[in-house]
């Protein structure tokens, strides 16, 4: 599998993402920076984690108008989005929703117990945001149309107000998520379900 | 604000009355903050290693830097932004974040990592509390350097006194960039527009507060992804092998960054402050020289390849500008397009070392605080400790442990202060800290490296806080020579007074060390 890293200024989670892919794929993926107007022939594209832009106006909102993200639109490959690029892929309207500033109104760095949609298995991946409070005005039907693919395991763990504790939106071929399976692969990492979050989306 | 005898000597140095802009020049350059006057006989006697160890620089630098084998060095330093943090706590602690930050890629090492020890008044006093702690989170986490470490002390003296003292950890297995130039180039201007932000910071950290007195305008604004811009493009421009020397804009602005490079290398200056690019009307060019506007850099380059230089600029969306060049003359000269506004020599900038009176006096006993309702996860979890996945031990286990990316090696960094001690008894007090360092790196199967302190005391005109500071670098010099364990780069942060209420004199060391292999060391999972 082929894969490719797009980077926005402020992307800051693109090294790590890199070694992840690398460490599961066995190939290096490509850089590409968000001024190019073509995508290169790969299996996924990854948008990572960071603070695109500062985070100013709304988090991912001005790096939907980047040239990249107009071919993004176009294509029929896998995107996958984490976090900052979970909330670019919402801003662009390729996936439902949208993420506020988190209940708590702090940023939040902790691992957490995710499950996976339609059928549950539990995964542990760290989360570390400051708005990941997903917001959708009908959730039943984002079941109904299995469009849901991870929430926190349980209610109680809800950490941040996201609408029925959603943190992972799955829409045809692309994804995004806001804990960060990038952080969850190396010997010390606080669990190694990183890579079942990549199974999941190829399943 | 000078003192008569030092504006007495002025006049003799240069031989005229200084005009309007030189006055502001040395007003600045002569402040505590900027010139270690009273700090510098003390400092110098300090621990920095012996010839042919590991240390690759020492204090005097933008951080110190140390050789960890195989081409790896690791460069670290603490640094205070206590003044500010009282002011307006968010802007004056994520500015903090950001000023140590830029210390470290001026160097060429990419950060990291991220410490800080903390001293508040009590648990209650929210506005400080939460506004430092999130000018940290924000900062830190938008730039993308994890937070590895906090620790947080609780003392009636730190109310109107709050201490932030932040340090960062870089990392490189390339060149080494210093702010001593080796050739003349030249001079170059990157980063945020210049505004009145922080005018005069460097003399407001040098003076007590009155209660009352409204001090904001001269605490900076940050932007922290204006900082994520200026490293990946500065070490972009590493790379290139354009660059001379380095230096970041902290305190005292263009000022201190150009003086200072021109002073080291040996050199004049010669800048034309009218090609500076400014964020306001009007401002008179003793305001752009003294602006602490963030996130701006200073470089000296080869006057070839400007064209892969633009380019990289370009490419990250940063304002940039040749502001003059490097002379022979030996001269700091400032011109407004071709009207000379400033022309000193450099020497005469130099402040004069002072020896402040010492007097011992009895301590009086205090009552330690024993805190029990302040939940550190809250401070913790607000800072993304895990961010570049190189994370093996974060704030809740100490020390932290950051590996080395792409390698077997791993770093373990912790801060440590124990004020009460050293209100007992400086010198003894000082040397437990650094025992405790030491032992605490120790304790992880990590060769410990060397350290950086940060001396934060109070008005350096009391003898009994210069008694206190003279016994601490006494007792820090003594013990880190025991140990060979150098100090390699540091801060000292003094006038930590309001209205004549001053603090416990409360050095913080930052302590480093190598772990060879981590993945057959011992260390205390605690995830």
């Amino acid at each position: 599998m082929k894969t490719a890293i797009i980077i926005f200024p402020g992307s800051n989670c693109d090294n790590e993402m890199e070694r992840f892919l690398y460490a599961y794929t066995k190939i290096k993926p490509i850089r590409v920076w968000h001024k190019e107007t073509r995508l290169p022939n790969v299996d996924m594209y990854v948008l990572p984690g960071g603070f695109s832009y500062g985070d100013y106006l709304r988090a991912g909102a001005l790096a939907t108008l980047s040239p990249i993200i107009t071919e993004l639109k176009k294509t029929d490959r896998k995107i996958l989005g984490i976090c900052n690029g979970f909330q670019i892929l919402c801003e662009a309207g390729l996936l439902p929703g949208t993420l506020r500033i988190n209940s708590t109104e702090k940023f939040i760095c902790k691992p957490i117990d995710i499950i996976t949609w339609p059928v549950h298995h539990q995964r542990r991946i760290p989360i570390a945001h400051a708005e990941g409070n997903y917001y959708h005005p009908n959730p039943a039907k984002l079941v109904e149309e299995q469009k849901v693919a991870y929430s926190y395991y349980l209610y109680e763990n809800n950490p941040n107000g996201s609408t029925m504790g959603i943190c992972g939106i799955r829409n045809n071929n692309v994804l995004g998520m806001m804990p960060h399976p990038e952080r969850a692969f190396e010997s010390y990492h606080c669990s190694q379900d990183g890579f079942k979050i990549l199974e999941d989306f190829y399943a | 604000m000078l003192a008569n005898n030092e504006i007495e000597l002025i006049n003799k140095r240069l031989e005229r009355q200084p005009n309007t802009t030189e006055l502001h020049v040395f007003d600045a350059m002569w402040s505590e903050h900027c010139s270690y006057k009273s700090s510098k006989y003390w400092l110098k006697q300090l621990y920095t290693g012996y010839d042919g160890d590991h240390v690759i620089s020492g204090p005097g630098e933008n951080a110190g830097v140390i050789d960890i084998g195989g081409g790896d060095k690791i460069v670290f330093k603490i640094e205070s932004h206590n003044h500010p943090s009282y002011i307006e706590p968010y802007q004056g602690a994520a500015t903090g974040v950001g000023g140590i930050m830029r210390d470290i890629f001026t160097m060429g090492a990419r950060p990291i990592a991220n410490l800080n020890s903390l001293h508040f008044g009590s648990t209650d006093d929210k506005r400080v509390i939460d506004g430092v702690v999130k000018g940290i989170a924000d900062y830190g986490n938008c730039v993308g350097v994890p937070t590895v470490s906090s620790k947080c002390h609780f003392f009636e003296c730190y109310r109107e006194n709050p201490l932030v003292n932040a340090m960062t950890v870089g990392y490189t297995n390339k060149e080494i960039f210093t702010s001593i130039p080796n050739k003349k180039g030249i001079v170059v201007y990157v980063g945020a527009k210049t505004g009145r932000d922080g005018i005069g910071g460097a003399i407001m950290a040098s003076e007590e507060f009155i209660e009352g007195e409204d001090k904001r305008p001269t605490v900076q604004v940050g932007d922290p992804f204006q900082e994520k811009l200026l490293l990946e493009a500065s070490l972009e421009l590493f790379e290139t092998g354009t660059v001379i020397a380095a230096q970041d804009m902290g305190a005292a602005g263009i000022l201190s960054s150009t003086s200072e490079v021109a002073l080291k290398g040996g050199y004049g200056i010669d800048i034309d402050i009218s090609k500076i690019p400014l964020r306001e009307d009007g401002m008179e060019p003793w305001e752009i020289l003294l602006s602490e506007s963030q996130e701006r850099m200073l470089f000296v380059l080869n006057s070839e390849k400007t064209g892969e230089v633009e380019s990289i600029f370009q490419k990250w969306d940063l304002d940039y500008v040749s502001i003059g060049t490097l002379t022979d003359t030996n001269n700091f000269t400032v011109r407004v397009k071709d009207e000379v506004v400033c022309d000193i020599p450099l020497e005469a900038l130099d402040a004069p070392e002072l020896q402040r009176p010492t007097v011992k006096v009895k301590r009086e006993d205090i009552n330690i605080p024993v805190v029990t309702d302040f939940d550190m996860n809250w401070v913790w979890e607000q800072y993304d400790s895990q961010v570049i996945g190189n994370t093996i031990q974060g704030p809740q286990a100490d020390p932290a442990i950051v590996r080395i990316p792409n390698s077997k090696k791993a770093i373990a960094m912790t801060t440590l202060s124990c004020a009460p001690f050293c209100y007992y008894n400086p010198r003894s007090g000082i040397r437990n800290i650094i025992y405790d360092c030491y032992y605490k790196l120790m304790s992880v199967n990590a060769i410990p490296l060397g350290i950086t302190n940060c001396l934060n005391f109070g008005n350096p005109e009391n003898p009994s806080v210069m008694h206190d500071f003279k016994e601490v670098c006494i007792g820090m010099s003594e013990t880190c020579e025991e140990l060979l364990f150098p100090v390699v780069s540091g801060n000292v942060s003094f006038y930590n007074e309001t209205s004549g209420k001053g603090i416990m004199p409360t050095p913080v060391i930052g302590g480093v060390g190598l772990i060879q292999d981590y993945e057959n060391s011992d260390y205390n999972i605690s995830r």
